[in-house]
């Protein structure tokens, strides 16, 4: 039986499915519902409802009560349980937040290695637990700050790194035994993992002490996020090197952070990022078994996952319950993994850079404290919060700080984190939870019968599903079915100005000076030597992740590295499709 | 005869892959009868420009929100001029902070997007400002 059937089945009821409500519980409310409905009618031909249909952001409808009935074929052992049990609706851990809050984790980069470094000891003294890292677009795309692709780009979205000498300066000062940090970084991950493990042995940290995250997911870009360089294949085939190199050498890294963040920023729905980033995290685990030989349990602890957490308060919280106990069914059931520990989903969040507007950017602040609440009772294991001025620019140090100070009020102040999963057994969310799943489930299978994510990627499936998804929200904005305030209801004409974070023009200057000075300081016949070692690598199948770290050391920069790849696996274009 | 329309090509300059926006518009302004062509993320001010003209449109739309659109919008429009396609209009959207409006303008840039401006909006300074060429 398929594991939608099978799903479907355990709504429709079995004989062994036990009954969430005693039947005089569920007559009671039957009988009560029936009461209420004759109500309502009456007085709804009295006062219309101010909207003739109610639904998320997502546009899922959503009922006006929501009653035992809708979930009386519960069964509370299978579908509910307990934290740190399966399925792990209520979270991974059996204590939730009083052993330990989330992670606060700022994503920051900007400017230069040592720019960025500087705003690091800012965050770490501030309270921030982790560090998280944005590289610049060069970086991101495996470019050179000296390409000429890279002209104008350098240090604007994110830091800029060329070669080991800025990652030593990155993380001068920061104690890579102690601190985790996290790196977006997607194709050239190899590249930049590799310099991450190279500048905590040079400062004497072996890659047991280590830890943190590199995103290092390919699928997502290809259907949303778009930093892509070779075609999907090869491009699954580096990520499961990295899972072999993680799980034998550096056991404390989550080598791939399978994300639903930016499939939610192209514009899918809620369903859609759940189900996307579900079957994309399937994909990785087959690829893994069937390239590396390795055992599912050898790995699967290690995988983690990355939410984002929009404006639709209940949408986001039933999604991220819904999609741990989808990933604990996919595990224990389709791997047939037996370790508990492969069957947890882990996950950090960021709150909807989307749903930010760059009309009154102060409301920016009470937007992304209530989607930061949603991830809280969602349950993340961490969490960035964006700041106001987001929209416009690189945050500041002030709005960074607010952002910060959100995370802080939320765990400290409001006793959201007393108790585990709070809303549990709520007829609504619960509801909503299996409706997520079941459709997510639809999704899943659709893909399976495709023969795969990159089989549909190949297709075009997830992007235009997204871009019909993302269409339809922008009108639904422009006709006003949809509220963004500011923007297209309560906008004003007297512009809130805010102080906007620049970086300076000088930074690309001084950038390309440095790369100059170190290519003429460097071996060169040695980083020659290292990157033919690494094209065949590529060619033979051998994992890349020695290779690159010898590369690294000996001062290759990311682009040489990814031009390697490029070369030996080809380049991908976006195929423009809208 | 019928009416000729107007040819649009949008375009995403750069390494930035910020592509919802210009994805939308570019529905959008097929909806609007245009004949669009959408160049996909990744394209280099020249590769741009060659497209243009080899798909002889009337009006670029250049999307950017990586905050690279000061080097690159202008670099559009110089490509353009040497290969004697002055005459094709380049607009431009995105995050583009107010201070950067008169560079932008300077180098001829003729219109400027941002957030908030609405589809109609848009659409409307097309049809005023761009007559398909016969």
């Amino acid at each position: 039986m398929s594991r939608r059937a099978f799903f479907n089945s355990l709504l429709e009821g079995g004989d062994w499915v036990t009954v969430y409500f005693t039947k005089n519980t569920l007559n009671q409310s039957k009988e009560l519902s029936d009461k209420w409905e004759e109500e309502v009618r009456q007085t709804v031909a009295r006062t219309p409802d101010q909207k003739a249909r109610c639904s998320t952001v997502s546009d899922l409808e959503i009922k006006r009560l929501y009653t035992p009935e809708d979930i009386e074929k519960t069964d509370f052992a299978r579908d509910i349980g307990v934290p740190g049990e399966f399925p792990f609706l209520r979270g991974n851990q059996a204590t939730g937040y009083r052993g330990r809050y989330w992670t606060f984790r700022m994503f920051s980069g900007m400017g230069s290695a040592k720019d960025t470094n500087a705003r690091w000891h800012m965050l770490l003294k501030e309270g921030n637990a982790g560090l998280s890292t944005a590289f610049d677009f060069p970086t991101l795309m495996g470019y050179d700050s000296d390409s000429p692709k890279a002209r104008g780009e350098c240090g604007r979205c994110g830091v800029a790194i060329d070669t080991l000498d800025d990652f030593r300066t990155l993380m001068e000062g920061i104690p890579m035994d102690k601190v985790t940090t996290s790196m977006t970084i997607n194709p050239p991950a190899t590249a930049l993992w590799a310099m991450y493990c190279a500048a905590a042995e040079s400062k004497g940290v072996s890659l047991a002490q280590i830890g943190g995250t590199i995103q290092n997911d390919m699928l997502k870009e290809f259907i949303a996020q778009k930093t892509f360089m070779c075609p999907p294949e090869p491009s699954v085939r580096l990520i499961s090197d990295t899972v072999e190199f993680g799980t034998k050498y550096v056991p404390n890294w989550n080598t791939i952070s399978i994300s639903g963040y930016h499939i939610r920023e192209a514009g899918s729905t809620a369903i859609q990022e759940l189900a996307f980033t579900l079957r994309d995290g399937i994909e990785y685990v087959e690829d893994v078994i069937r390239r590396k030989g390795l055992d599912v349990d050898e790995f699967a602890p290690r995988l983690s996952f990355f939410f984002n957490a929009h404006i639709d308060f209940f949408e986001e919280i039933c999604k991220m319950r819904a999609a741990r106990r989808i990933w604990a069914r996919v595990m224990r059931d389709r791997f047939h993994a037996k370790n508990p520990r492969s069957w947890w989903m882990r996950f950090h969040t960021q709150t909807a850079g989307c749903s930010l507007t760059a009309q009154q950017p102060y409301n920016n602040v009470v937007r992304t404290a209530v989607e930061a609440l949603a991830a809280v009772l969602g349950g993340t294991q961490s969490l960035h919060t964006n700041s106001l001025d987001e929209v416009l620019c690189l945050p500041s140090d002030h709005a960074v700080e607010i952002a910060l100070r959100t995370q802080q009020i939320l765990a400290e102040e409001t006793g959201v984190a007393n108790t585990i999963d709070p809303l549990a057994g709520s007829y609504f969310v619960e509801s909503l939870t299996n409706k997520m799943e079941e459709e997510a489930w639809a999704y899943i299978e659709k893909i399976d019968a495709m023969g795969g994510m990159v089989a549909a990627i190949e297709k075009g499936f997830p992007q235009l599903e997204i871009a019909d998804a993302a269409y339809r929200f922008q009108q639904q904005i422009d006709a006003g079915e949809k509220t963004m305030v500011g923007v297209n209801k309560y906008a004003n004409s007297a512009k809130q100005e805010i102080p906007v974070q620049d970086i300076n023009p000088q930074v690309e200057e001084e950038q390309i000076a440095r790369l100059a000075a170190v290519k003429r300081r460097r071996d060169s016949r040695a980083v020659k030597r290292d990157l033919d070692e690494l094209k065949s690598a590529c060619k033979t199948g051998k994992n890349v992740m020695p290779f690159c770290i010898q590369a690294v050391k000996d001062l290759a920069t990311v682009q040489e590295i990814c031009d390697v790849y490029r070369e030996a696996f080809g380049e991908y274009r976006d195929p423009g499709l809208y | 005869m019928a009416e000729k329309k107007i040819r649009i090509m949008v375009a995403k300059p750069g390494l930035d892959g910020h592509d919802r926006g210009a994805r939308i518009l570019a529905r959008c302004f097929r909806d609007a009868g245009f004949e669009v062509i959408y160049t996909g993320c990744h394209q280099t001010p020249e590769q741009i420009a060659a497209a243009a003209i080899q798909e002889d449109v009337d009006i670029v739309g250049l999307s950017c929100l990586s905050g690279a659109h000061r080097y690159l919008f202008p670099r559009v429009v110089e490509v353009l001029k040497e290969k004697g396609a002055a005459d094709i209009t380049v607009i431009g959207g995105g995050i583009i902070p107010d201070q950067d409006f008169p560079r932008l303008y300077d180098a001829g840039i003729k219109a400027i997007f941002t957030p908030g401006a609405t589809l109609e909006a848009i659409i409307d300074w097309i049809r005023t400002n761009i007559k398909p060429r016969g």
